[in-house]
């Protein structure tokens, strides 16, 4: 552990907590946009979550300290995965204390908090939002964790940031595995982040909400905790997604300089991402929930197909 | 060292013997007979502990048959094993303190002498080191059980699952009775060291595999011999439950161990297949069914078909490594698969315990009828909540750490000399990350119809948290699993000499070098993960989220009805069901159940839906046989008329056949 590595994790931190609201915000406009709308502006984001702060909460009166500890915990969870995943440099001395697999289980600890959390109050709408957000979840890991796998099979190891460097220093090849899982990761992140053809962030029709559901008894404090880590979440699942299969530009150990030059480029490749999420967003309808099972399940063979098409053609 | 356990072992037959002295002194046997027990758990593990890293002990009792001695052994395997049991034993027999109550059924202190034996007898099954102690050891672990289920033995279904559950057993024990036979192959020497000196040829060593496979399985509750264990285990007092689930199926887990890697010398790689295909089909069986149960013991039982599934494909891995000559990689997985058992063996008595409590505060069984429990139970919640944290595999909790480590084995196996071998294994992961997903998805169910949202009946107001010595044992318990969860590396510490003397290689100096807090088997490169950084991680992140919350805003909350969305006449009966929360899981994998369904038609008055769900197997294996030997039975049955010159009749043409046997 040395100083440029305690910047650069500190730097990924920051760069985490006040970029994700700022790509939320990026992703509505575009989505605005393409829609023929005029949009909120880039920083609608950072203003909802002054004012939740700022509005008090009202709480059940059937809540448990559970209910109440969700928030801070799914926050907690969020902004650990953002601390691990190399977003800007693979010089992370939080790196070894998680690996890929372990990035999964932050996820699937943060979504059983507040699958819990949802079903405390004793609502039919809390339950049925625990209940659909646990159906996506335990098709969702699974394959996410098949993407990493086929990612970690070809570099030969689980951690995250030896990953990144194994890919961005190989010659530019497609690999066929590679491709296979980025479909299947797509896919995933769609259910994950609660986006359209899944389901729709912006929502509140009871029949057809999913992520919502969830948190539909949070208010003030909680509530914006809670948004700021579905924020962190989408950076999150986006900078993994550029890490593994757009991995130039991350810094490495012991370049500061690359460091500082890592920051535009990660800016680019996110605004990219983040257009291209709005147009889909704009171009699918969404779907049953009955097809969502199907959907994930294709998203889950996309993964392993993924896995089976490292071993058979070599990487 | 041998003798002190062979001490503790005696111990606890003495305290069941002190059980039938006090047979219905209440009192005495609960709150002195189980305590001292659990406290004799607790030495038993202390002794185990001590002799892990030891060279083997061996001790020769004279009892049982003249010239036929029980030979024990006492190795690091064995004393891993009782390390669980006791530790394990410890905390449930606390438990079991505040929890028997008086009432109909066994009296108390042979409920006692039963528990007692049972314990005992597990300790001496990790301990034969010869054929006839171990069956000796095995077949009073599957009586005191089978006693123990019936506790209750006035309710007929009780007595159903107590039948089902001993015939499973004694058909595992005689297909365990028939692998000794072939393992001594034909010297006549049924000590497990005079096994240890055969060398079979493949033939005669698969056909030992797979009755081992058979037996120990039948126990365990492998895919098609599972069939006992969600019978058993609700009908069973919850301390027997925690103790059979989380502690005997172990017992079977260690027979196979001992079978595969001790007594056989040959490792074929089909037997590592079989194992793998049998323990990820039960492994996915289980949970697909523990997500659909609607009675909470049930739902455990299910999962514990579904961690032995785990377990089974761990070791059957082992074995391919083992087979390949893979040692290091075999150490691997036989190192998950054994931390699994010591996790498994922690959070899944701790879970049956809690619903032996929630049985206590509301006897009821049923999830459809219990709801909002945390605030009146808020020990026996916060407790459960660890154990289901555990049992879903979230970092940083012990069942997190297994599931990490059987997964790394497999990201492992590109490595094996067999392409088509090496293309399916990392499927068995994918399929392994699913049963893990769907596990959660069962634990999600488990606690929070129980124990969130709003009661569902009246009469569950008044229920009362646990007394101090259920509360005691469920502690120790949980503090196991965090503790297993944050610190790793100090079980590996403990498994490295069982892996050493199983494949002869170990985790233990690898995971030293990276430092306590963090586990890398192999090397920081490849994987690393450190459970306290990352607990430390969630709680740094989460408490500042939480100061800075309070420093610049205020901390108004405002207490008020829930949001009703314009619908006020909502009850507790419209919260999502047991049947309800499965019903995605039904839906998707419908092809796995045998559904019943019985649907209202539009004129009925009083329309009732009635779904019954059930499993293949006792249509597809079970029915079938069972019908058979009625039909088998029919037919012998008409040999015997009941009238007396019929059976002279008999008599008389058997003294022919035999006179003229003996004229030839």
């Amino acid at each position: 552990m040395n100083l440029s590595g305690l910047l650069s994790q500190f730097l990924a931190i920051m760069a985490a907590l006040l970029l994700a609201p700022l790509l939320t915000g990026w992703v509505n406009q575009w989505r605005a946009w393409l829609q023929n709308r005029s949009g909120p502006g880039l920083l609608q984001p950072y203003r909802m979550l002054r004012k939740l702060f700022i509005k008090e909460s009202v709480v059940a009166e059937s809540a448990s300290p559970l209910f109440r500890m969700a928030p801070y915990v799914a926050f907690g969870c969020m902004l650990l995965s953002c601390a691990i995943i190399p977003t800007l440099s693979t010089d992370l001395p939080l790196s070894p204390a998680a690996d890929a697999i372990a990035l999964v289980g932050l996820f699937a600890m943060a979504r059983v908090f507040m699958a819990l959390a949802a079903m405390d109050i004793g609502t039919a709408f809390g339950s049925l939002g625990a209940r659909r957000e646990m159906l996506i979840g335990f098709l969702a890991e699974p394959a996410l964790l098949s993407v990493l796998f086929t990612a970690s099979l070809i570099s030969q190891s689980t951690a995250l940031t030896e990953i990144v460097e194994n890919l961005a220093h190989r010659d530019f090849v497609l690999y066929p595995s590679l491709a296979f899982a980025g479909i299947a990761f797509c896919l995933v992140s769609f259910a994950e982040n609660a986006r359209v053809p899944v389901d729709n962030p912006t929502t509140h029709l009871e029949l057809t909400m999913i992520h919502e559901a969830l948190i539909l008894e949070y208010s003030g404090r909680h509530l914006a905790l809670i948004e700021w880590a579905i924020s962190l979440k989408l950076f999150a699942y986006s900078c993994i997604g550029l890490a593994l299969f757009f991995p130039w530009g991350i810094a490495e150990a012991q370049a500061p300089v690359a460091l500082i030059l890592a920051i535009p480029a990660m800016l680019f490749k996110l605004a990219i991402g983040g257009f291209l999420l709005a147009l889909i967003e704009t171009l699918c309808a969404k779907m049953r929930i009955f097809r969502v099972p199907e959907f994930l399940a294709t998203a889950f063979l996309m993964a392993v197909i993924g896995m089976l098409t490292h071993f058979l053609l070599g990487s | 060292m041998i003798d002190w356990v062979l001490l503790v072992i005696a111990a606890w037959i003495g305290v069941g013997v002190l059980g039938i002295a006090a047979l219905r002194q209440f009192k005495l046997v609960a709150r002195i007979l189980f305590p001292l027990g659990g406290l004799i758990g607790l030495a038993l593990a202390f002794a185990a502990l001590s002799a892990l890293p030891r060279a083997p002990e061996i001790a020769i009792l004279p009892i049982g048959l003249p010239q036929l001695p029980f030979h024990l052994r006492l190795d690091s395997l064995s004393a891993f094993f009782l390390l669980i049991i006791g530790a394990a034993g410890a905390g449930i027999s606390v438990f079991a303190a505040g929890y028997f109550r008086q009432g109909a059924g066994t009296p108390p202190g042979l409920l006692c002498c039963e528990y007692h034996l049972f314990l005992a007898s597990m300790a001496m099954v990790v301990l034969a080191d010869d054929a006839y102690a171990f069956m000796v050891a095995w077949e009073s672990m599957a009586l005191a059980s089978f006693f123990l289920v019936t506790a209750n033995h006035k309710v007929p279904e009780i007595r159903d699952a107590g039948f089902l559950y001993l015939l499973i057993a004694h058909i595992g024990a005689i297909a365990i009775l028939l692998c000794f036979g072939v393992l001594q192959a034909n010297s006549g020497d049924y000590t497990f060291a005079g096994m240890r000196e055969q060398s079979l040829s493949p033939f005669w060593a698969s056909a030992a595999f797979l009755l081992a496979l058979f037996g120990f399985g039948a126990k365990a509750g492998m895919l098609p011999l599972h069939v006992w264990l969600p019978e058993a285990h609700p009908a069973a007092p919850s301390p027997v439950s925690a103790l059979m689930s989380g502690v005997m199926l172990k017992t079977a887990i260690y027979g196979l161990l001992r079978v595969c890697f001790d007594l056989l010398h040959l490792h074929l790689w089909w037997w590592g297949v079989t194992l793998l295909a049998l323990g990820l089909a039960t492994a996915l069986f289980g949970v697909v069914f523990a997500t659909v149960q609607t009675d909470m013991k049930r739902l455990l039982a299910y999962s514990s078909i579904e961690n032995i599934g785990l377990l089974l494909a761990a070791i059957g891995l082992g074995l391919l490594f083992r087979s390949y000559g893979m040692n290091a990689l075999a150490a691997l997985a036989l190192t998950a698969c054994l931390f699994h058992v010591a996790s498994h063996a922690f959070f899944k008595s701790l879970l049956f315990l809690g619903t032996g409590s929630v049985l206590h505060a509301t006897s009821e069984r049923n999830l459809g009828h219990l709801g909002g429990l945390l605030r009146y139970m808020p020990w026996v919640g916060w407790l459960m909540l660890v154990g289901v944290f555990a049992s879903s595999g979230l970092p940083p909790f012990s069942g997190f750490v297994s599931e990490w480590l059987l997964l790394q084995s497999f990201l492992f196996t590109p490595g094996l000399p067999d392409p088509f071998l090496n293309m399916f294994i990392p499927i068995v992961a994918a399929l392994i990350a699913l049963v893990a997903a769907l596990a959660g998805y069962a634990m999600v169910k488990f606690f929070g119809i129980i124990f969130l949202g709003q009661p569902r009946e009246e009469n569950l107001r008044h229920a009362h948290d646990a007394g101090p010595w259920e509360k005691a044992g469920m502690l120790w318990l949980a503090a196991w699993c965090i503790a297993l969860g944050l610190l790793p590396n100090l079980m590996i510490q403990f498994i490295d000499p069982v892996t050493r003397m199983m494949v002869g290689e170990g985790l233990a100096k690898q995971a030293a070098a990276s430092g306590w807090w963090l586990l890398a088997p192999t090397s920081i490169e490849r994987a690393s993960y450190g459970p306290v950084f990352f607990l430390l991680g969630i709680i740094a992140a989460s408490t500042l989220a939480f100061l800075l919350v309070r420093l610049f805003y205020h901390g108004h909350v405002r207490r008020s009805a829930p949001w009703d969305c314009g619908h006020p006449w909502q009850t507790p009966r419209m919260q999502d069901t047991a049947e309800g929360f499965g019903q995605p899981i039904r839906q998707i994998f419908e092809p796995f159940l045998r559904l019943q369904r019985t649907l209202p038609s539009p004129a009925d008055t009083k329309p009732f839906y009635k779904v019954v769900l059930n499993d293949h197997f006792w249509h597809w294996l079970y029915l079938p046989i069972s019908r058979g030997i009625e039909y088998l039975a029919r037919q012998v049955g008409r040999l015997q008329q009941g009238r007396i010159s019929i059976y002279l009749l008999y008599s008389f043409i058997t003294l022919l056949f035999m006179l003229f046997l003996v004229q030839r």
